[in-house]
């Protein structure tokens, strides 16, 4: 955790050379703490100082990456233990489980819908990130085959599943340079797991019976080099698991307890046999604390809601999501195309302009500043109201862009209709559906 | 080193609220710790899940939310009990939806009619819930209060606009409070004082703090609720000790992909289990964020949600 800069002072030769650039030790250690100097700046700190403070500037929970490329993902990094104190940062890894006891269709299904299940929201593609390939057969060729195919197939970060070490060998060499995680080293093959890890440089998950074990075998692979780990508690029921997650959280933030300062793995395909269910159990992990969640399979009805899950739970509490305010064209609109008024939260903004493209009737999305809220929340707020709504109409430019004078409003904005009106003098207000699901069936009516 | 969990220590309570008929309450409240951190407190009322009635057949429901009730939405009486016995709903959440003047704009004499009619055909605790609508709900709720004298029921939205009204109707006819506020816990403090100033007595208060769902808001209300339970139970913040109604059904179903069809949109998968789950884990980040009261409209949402819950609970 951050030092302060008395504490970094101590650390520091106190000659006051002023060689780092400042008059005093004790002056960089203050800019050290306030992040605004490098410690290699003061070429006198001792290694056992630089070491020390390297260990304090470590963040409590270690960001682990897997896989490569586009897809790949970071986990870890948090800092809170509520989002409201500041954010959750690094979104959970959702990811699809894979047997070499499954047959050829279940598997090809699988990595299909790993494929296909994406969805576009707020300008973000919403998808899963990992393939777990699991050995139930405990043969390693059977193994090292899936893995390959999971690999060529897709772009996925790819978790190796088993706890036998020449097994794991076999996928790790089938993955090529695509840095799996492998699951897991446990109290028996700890040894073997933690040199192939330490050979191939792949992050390596830990599994426990309990905390006290993860955290003894955390603590050996640390000492043998290991950074890069992941926790598995071993808890398969949901209450313990919940809890688990809660201890583990809090042991490293709150205790600055570093052999449970890594990112979660948590397994909902093994707590029910219910697709449902395994959603929702997803689902608690998502608000607290997993760091990758595996599930047993991916249909949209039940990905797609744990997505939305995610995407809310990771959003940036302290400043909404935004757009730019200003006028959009959408589907080649002319000057006798429709305008639409909105207000720039980009959730707003996103569904609006998506219905007005469903609607296949080209138009004018005109987007209001309203510091990021909603329609209603803005206009509660005074911020979509009749004489800022037609200040923005004014001065954006639209009026220019058509030969008509009218405009739609959101059907939960037809109070400030009147306000509008009198502010845009000549010009007619239409209010539009409350629901942006109307707005296609309303704007094949639209006659300029 | 071995690692000694950090417990946090608490220093609130939420304040345990008995609702319903006198002879066969239900309380909720009581916890002693963020939610089903039931390692290091309790959680002496599980939360309890109300299921939807409204006062007028619904429009453009989702069709995997309408056939449940196919047989009974032009009975509300018929609902509830449906919710009750077939279900097994702790509660019923009677929507005034038709008062609404932007809706059909049905009276209060209306309002009363129905309520009498649920209240009379079923015997756990009835939530009478306005149109949102302020100047109407004042209107109708009161009347409601009044004609349901004795009936104890929870009544909101309960607002800084119409506290003194509702607030006096219930002291003086024996109702609950849902007093509602815009995901706001400064203003949700602020109008428990004004009730309690009122005289309304604590075990008549609840909170509603406005609620949104996945994928529309869910993380504003999510924190708020987390800040409300961290106020009240560790920053000894008297006036926030209050359980948490959540009026959650309404604002899932009203969504676009909770009403898709799979032809419409084949990647969001088969729309019963799709509007299902869009529902159940709304609630259940609801439950995790301090919810006590969940207003849900779908059986199998219901179903769903109740098990997580035991199993949350399970020892
Ligand atoms: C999340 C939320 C907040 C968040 C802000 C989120 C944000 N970025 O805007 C926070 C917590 C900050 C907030 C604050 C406030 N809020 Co607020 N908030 C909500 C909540 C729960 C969801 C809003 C939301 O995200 N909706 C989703 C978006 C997509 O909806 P939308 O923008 O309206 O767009 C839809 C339609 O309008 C339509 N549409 C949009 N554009 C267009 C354009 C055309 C042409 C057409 C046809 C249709 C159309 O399509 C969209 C989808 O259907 C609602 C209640 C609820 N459950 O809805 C209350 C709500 C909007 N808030 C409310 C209030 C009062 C406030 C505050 C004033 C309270 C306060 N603290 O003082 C503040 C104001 C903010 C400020 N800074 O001063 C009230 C408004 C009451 C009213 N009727 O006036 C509501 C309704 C809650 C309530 N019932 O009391 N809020
Ligand atoms: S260079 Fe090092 S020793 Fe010299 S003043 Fe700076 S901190 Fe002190």
């Amino acid at each position: 955790m951050a030092l302060t800069g008395i504490q970094i002072y101590k650390l520091l030769p106190k000659t006051n050379c002023g060689e780092c650039g400042v008059p005093t030790c004790l002056a960089f250690a203050m800019s050290l703490a306030a992040g605004k100097a490098e410690l290699a700046a003061c070429p006198y700190v001792s290694e056992e100082a630089k070491a020390e403070l390297a260990d304090a500037a470590a963040p409590p929970i270690r960001a682990v990456e897997i896989g490569t490329g586009e897809r790949k993902l970071k986990i870890g990094g948090e800092t809170v233990l509520f989002r409201h104190e500041k954010t959750f940062v690094n979104r959970p890894g959702i990811a699809v489980l894979v047997t070499d006891e499954m047959r050829d269709e279940a598997v090809g299904g699988r990595l299909e819908r790993f494929k296909t299940l994406a969805y576009e929201r707020v300008g973000l593609t919403l998808q899963a990130d990992l393939v777990a390939v699991k050995s139930a057969s405990g043969d390693a060729s059977k193994f090292g085959a899936l893995t390959a195919k999971v690999k060529d197939e897709t772009e996925a970060g790819i978790i190796l599943m088993t706890e036998d070490v020449s097994v794991m060998e076999a996928g790790r060499k089938a993955c090529g340079d695509r840095k799996p995680l492998m699951y897991a080293a446990n109290k028996e093959n700890a040894d073997g797991m933690s040199a192939l890890s330490k050979e191939h440089g792949c992050p390596l998950a830990v599994k426990g019976n309990g905390l006290d074990e993860v955290s003894e075998l955390t603590t050996k692979l640390t000492e043998e080099g290991l950074h890069d780990l992941v926790i598995d508690s071993g808890a398969r029921g949901i209450r313990k698991a919940l809890e688990d997650q809660i201890f583990i959280r809090r042991g490293a933030l709150l205790k600055k307890y570093k052999p449970l300062g890594f990112p979660t793995i948590a397994f909902p395909c093994e707590m029910t046999d219910d697709l449902m269910q395994e959603s929702l159990i997803a689902s608690m992990f998502v608000a607290k604390y997993g760091g990758i969640i595996v599930l047993s399979d991916l249909q949209g009805y039940a990905l797609f809601p744990l997505l939305l899950s995610r995407m809310d739970i990771y959003t940036d509490p302290q400043r909404p999501m935004a757009t730019s305010p200003g006028v959009y064209e959408v589907g080649g609109p002319n000057e006798d195309s429709p305008v639409l008024v909105t207000c720039n939260f980009s959730l707003t903004y996103f569904i609006v302009s998506g219905e007005v493209e469903a609607s296949r009737v080209p138009a004018w999305l005109v987007v209001v500043d309203t510091e990021g809220l909603s329609v209603l929340t803005a206009w509660a707020a005074g911020k979509f109201v009749g004489d800022l709504v037609g200040t923005s109409l004014k001065k954006c430019g639209i009026m220019d862009k058509v030969g008509h004078k009218k405009v739609i409003i959101p059907g939960y904005a037809a109070a400030i209709s009147g306000d509008l009106e009198d502010e845009l003098g000549d010009w007619e207000v239409l209010v539009g559906p409350r629901e942006s699901a109307h707005i296609p069936a309303y704007l094949k009516e639209w006659q300029p | 080193m071995a690692l000694e969990i950090p417990k946090m220590s608490y220093n609130g309570v939420i304040k345990e609220i008995p609702l319903g008929k006198e002879a066969n309450p239900v309380i909720v409240g009581g916890e002693t710790s963020y939610p089903f951190y039931l390692f290091e407190g309790e959680m002496p009322h599980p939360p309890k899940i109300a299921m939807e009635v409204y006062d007028a057949p619904p429009e453009e429901w989702a069709q995997a939310a309408l056939e449940p009730f196919a047989d009974v939405i032009n009975d509300p009486a018929a609902w509830a009990q449906k919710c009750v016995s077939s279900y097994g709903a702790e509660m019923v959440a009677l929507q005034l939806a038709s008062t609404d003047p932007n809706a059909q704009d049905n009276s209060g004499e209306h309002a009363v009619e129905v309520t009498k009619k649920v209240a009379a055909a079923i015997d756990v605790p009835l939530i009478v819930l306005g149109s949102n609508n302020l100047e109407k709900d004042t209107e109708v709720l009161k009347m409601v209060a009044e004609a349901c004298a004795e009936e104890r029921l929870i009544l909101g939205p309960v607002t800084e606009g119409n506290y003194k009204a509702l607030g006096a109707a219930s002291l003086a006819y024996h109702h609950t409070i849902a007093a509602g506020t815009p995901i706001d816990i400064n203003q949700a403090k602020q109008l428990n004082i004004l009730l309690g100033n009122l005289g309304v007595p604590d075990e008549r208060i609840m909170v509603d703090p406005t609620v949104a769902s996945l994928g529309y808001g869910l993380e504003y209300c999510y924190s708020v609720m987390e800040r409300d339970r961290m106020a009240a139970l560790t920053q000894e913040d008297e006036r926030l000790q209050f359980p948490i109604v959540c009026n959650l059904a309404k604002e899932v179903w009203k969504t676009k992909e909770a009403k898709l069809t799979e032809q419409e949109a084949p990647l969001l998968g088969d729309p019963l289990k799709r509007g299902v789950l869009l529902e159940a884990m709304t609630a259940l980040l609801l439950l995790l964020a301090g919810g006590d009261i969940l207003i849900m409209r779908h059986p199998d949402a219901v179903q769903l949600v109740r098990g997580f819950m035991d199993d949350l609970m399970a020892n």
